[in-house]
């Protein structure tokens, strides 16, 4: 316990000689904040320009995150979320917490991005990751019809859960319930979150898991391994777009919208790609990363816009729900 | 009528109770009184709620009826290796959850070792996913656990009454019957309880290996109504009723097992005369350590490789949860002895009650609960390591007041009066007669509590800063950076660590070798 207190003493120590810059604080989900993820550098790259210093917190994921926010309220001690996305955007509008920004950049989103509160940072499209020298099903029918296994994260607890549920839904509508009933016997387990999902994905327990197509990215470029492949959906594949905003009560409003602009710009953006594993939002001047040119390119994106996913995500749910609980 | 008098102060523990439970309903309080409305149960509730019971009760019954046989094993036969045994087969119940998914899916999983065996003979692989997979993980989980407490009962009959009855002439049955039932009698409905309670939180492990939203227990549905819905009133609400059920299966299990002890005996080393069945044993002994290690093993295997590609970042982690291990020992220990003492006295029922809802409470609710409370007097991220060490503490007091409560109350019986005719002032009797004689037990149960800490996630998530990480949060956070790798290597240090601890302050089982 001593130490603890020690530790703790030194922590506040060091928090308070920083105290002469001005600090930003980024409420994130815990990934973005890991050694391996983007967080380290981010926070390095910023304060190189911002003269002040940058506090990320993490948090859990992106719903956790929103809920977090919710919890603190107006009195919040966050100056900028980022690690929200769409399916999120409404729940967060409607808490009235954030602010307009003037934030925009020359987005290479295959959408157009018009909101005026949330900026993009990334984005990505859910996809089946398989392992390449096997065959993979070419849509949700073909699928349903085989007997190829999946694995997939639950909507109540998942954020690519949830985005699985809202893909069924933009690509069948009404007959969404009837794929779901199909894929019933496709479906190996669900887990409580994308980890649990992919390690048992590479441990063999099925032929195919709930991911991104960024993906295999990871394993050609980090590992140099070429063995996993993420299965093109000719129904189209739906989009994650990960965004950020200002709150309204910060005390940095204009650091906050020099976080922002900083976001959309090249030095975070070439951050993205091999740290968090998607899309920038804009392409940096260099390009992407080689092994990015040999991911699946969908030939169709499909996303809801943050109030259509707000209208029909419980309705999905109670559909997913019923149809797997047979 | 007036009081009997004690050697020992039941204040501090119930004082000690007092606290634990302010803890647990505070907390559940600034979750309710932060809501916006009140919460409702839905339908999915019911179906959640019927479930959770279902798996809990099974769960429950099929450690306890299975650790009967193996700890009555571990009692009757001495064999080289039986104290590393022991000691390993209680790895399981520190392990992470996620790491003990995949080390119990490697094993009976669809891609598993016995599903791979079983292809040989041109058979289907196992289908392991549904409410058997949910007991089957449970009962990984909780046997150990089950076993130990049930052969530490055992350990503590009287070596008198044994050799009473080899004189007597009892064989095997006569022995079980006049001697051990009693016991089991007393020892069972709290260890029902206590695996029950374990199992009612359960949320990763019964939705991964329940094989879908079948299998929804009322912690998703906490989680649910925290993330998916921020519904804090159906949170709070969901979290009480986990409570209530926790309090009415330790009521239960208060009420059934009265019975008298076996009384006082000259603290002689155990020997057993009835040496029958030594193949049921043996049988019993192997099944009990191959279900508990094959998946050990898988854990070990698979973190081999990634033993030697940890970043530095790991070993910084792990001393932290060390450090943070430590804290929540010293804290257990503080809390959970004289709460020990105040139920030997055997007024304080009440005080045991209260220990054991640690484990009914949703560590979130707790965590959020915390996070309420501690936001306005201090920022919570710079709490973060005491608030988890002090969280882990409550959550393994529940264990420590099972191994610790049946050894004070034995102390107090056998010497109080004796201690009283004396005069023997409280603090001499403590140090002088009480400590001495409850060592293995105090050692036992901060062996468990420092592996729990280790190993569990806690409320660390909650508060974390992302310069501060213990061994569990940074084994997340690898596996959500893709490098499954470096993870399962980190595993198997967190497993090393963990059993290093254990072992440390439990030396080994010493609890069960002869005196």
């Amino acid at each position: 316990m001593k130490h603890l207190m020690i530790a703790a003493g030194l922590l506040s120590a060091t928090t308070a000689m920083a105290a002469d810059k001005p600090q930003l604080t980024v409420y994130t989900y815990d990934s973005f904040v890991s050694d391996w993820g983007p967080g380290p550098q981010v926070k390095e790259a910023f304060e190189a320009v911002c003269d002040c210093e940058l506090n990320l917190v993490g948090v859990e994921d992106g719903a956790a995150l929103l809920s977090r926010i919710r919890l603190e309220g107006e009195n919040s001690d966050a100056d900028v979320v980022l690690g929200l996305d769409t399916n999120l955007i409404n729940a967060a509008k409607e808490t009235g917490l954030f602010a307009t920004s003037s934030v925009s950049a020359e987005y290479t989103l295959p959408i157009e991005w018009t909101d005026e509160v949330f900026a993009p940072y990334d984005w990505g499209y859910f996809a089946f990751v398989h392992n390449a020298d096997a065959a993979a099903p070419a849509n949700f029918r073909e699928l349903a019809e085989g007997d190829t296994k999946i694995i997939i994260q639950d909507p109540r607890s998942s954020t690519p859960g949830l985005g699985l549920l809202l893909w069924v839904q933009a690509a069948y509508g009404d007959e969404a319930a009837d794929i779901w009933a199909g894929l019933a016997d496709n479906i190996v387990t669900v887990t409580k979150g994308w980890s649990e999902a992919y390690g048992l994905f590479l441990e063999g327990e099925a032929d195919m898991v709930l991911s991104y197509t960024t993906s295999p990215a990871y394993h050609l470029i980090a590992e140099e391994d070429a063995s996993k492949a993420a299965a093109a959906f000719d129904e189209g594949h739906y989009m994650q777009v990960e965004v950020a905003a200002k709150l309204a009560g910060t005390d940095q409003p204009e650091l906050a919208d020099q976080f922002l602009e900083f976001m959309v710009s090249d030095a975070f953006q070439q951050i993205i790609p091999t740290t968090n594993w998607m899309y920038p939002a804009v392409t940096p001047a260099a390009g992407l990363p080689e092994g990015f040119d040999t991911l699946i390119q969908p030939e169709k994106s499909l996303l809801f816009s943050p109030d259509e996913a707000a209208k029909v995500r419980d309705q999905a749910l109670a559909e997913w729900l019923s149809a797997l609980s047979q | 009528m007036a009081e009997r008098a004690q050697p020992v102060s039941p204040w501090p523990g119930v004082g000690a109770a007092a606290l634990v439970a302010a803890l647990i309903l505070g907390t559940l309080a600034a979750v309710a009184l932060r809501a916006d409305a009140a919460g409702g149960f839905g339908p999915a509730d019911w179906a959640a709620l019927r479930f959770t019971l279902v798996q809990a009760v099974l769960s429950a019954l099929f450690s306890a009826a299975l650790a009967v046989p193996v700890a009555r094993a571990l009692a009757r036969r001495r064999f080289p290796g039986r104290r590393a045994l022991i000691a390993l087969l209680g790895a399981p119940f520190i392990l992470p959850v996620i790491v003990a998914i995949l080390g119990l899916l490697q094993v009976f999983g669809r891609a598993g070792w016995i599903s791979d065996f079983l292809g040989l003979f041109g058979l289907p692989p196992m289908r392991i996913y549904g409410l058997h997979g949910v007991v089957l993980a449970h009962v990984f989980f909780n046997l150990p656990l089950a076993t130990r407490l049930i052969l530490q009962a055992w350990q503590e009959i009287p070596a008198e009454r044994f050799r009473l009855a080899a004189q007597l002439g009892c064989d095997g049955m006569a022995m079980f019957r006049l001697i051990e039932l009693p016991m089991l009698r007393r020892i069972l409905p709290g260890v029902l309880a206590v695996i029950f309670a374990i199992c009612l939180t359960s949320f990763a492990v019964a939705l991964t290996l329940g094989g879908g939203p079948r299998a929804t227990t009322i912690e998703l549905a906490i989680y649910q109504s925290f993330t998916y819905d921020f519904d804090l009133g159906r949170a709070a609400l969901l979290s009480a009723l986990q409570l209530a059920l926790t309090a009415a299966a330790a009521l239960a299990a208060l009420k059934f097992s009265r019975g008298d002890g076996f009384g006082a005996g000259l603290d002689r080393a155990i020997r057993r005369w009835d040496g029958g069945a030594p193949v049921l044993d043996t049988f019993w002994i192997l099944a009990a350590a191959a279900f508990l290690l094959l998946p050990l093993a898988a854990v070990v295997i698979s973190g081999l490789s990634g033993l030697f590609e940890m970043p530095t970042q790991v070993f910084r982690a792990a001393l932290t949860s060390v450090l943070v291990a430590t804290a929540s020992t010293v804290v257990l220990l503080v809390l959970a002895l004289p709460m020990a003492m105040a139920v030997a006295t055997g007024r304080y029922g009440i005080v045991e009650l209260s220990g054991i809802l640690g484990l009914a409470a949703s560590p979130l609710v707790i965590g959020t609960g915390l996070f309420i409370l501690i936001r306005p007097v201090a920022n919570p991220t710079t709490l973060a390591l005491p608030v988890t060490a002090l969280v882990n503490a409550v959550m393994a007091l529940p264990f420590a007041l099972r191994i610790l409560v049946p050894a004070a109350r034995d102390v107090v019986t056998r010497h109080g009066r004796l201690a009283l005719s004396l005069d023997m002032d409280k603090t001499t009797f403590f140090t002088r007669i009480l400590l001495p004689r409850m060592r293995p037990q105090i050692r036992f149960s901060a062996g468990l509590a420092a592996a729990l800490s280790m190993g569990d996630l806690g409320v660390i998530a909650l508060f974390a800063d992302p310069q501060i990480a213990t061994l569990p949060l940074q084994i997340y956070r690898l596996m959500g950076a893709y490098q499954m790798q470096a993870a399962a290597g980190a595993a198997l240090l967190l497993l090393m660590l963990s059993m290093g601890v254990f072992w440390l302050l439990d030396r080994g089982g010493r609890l069960h070798a002869e005196t």
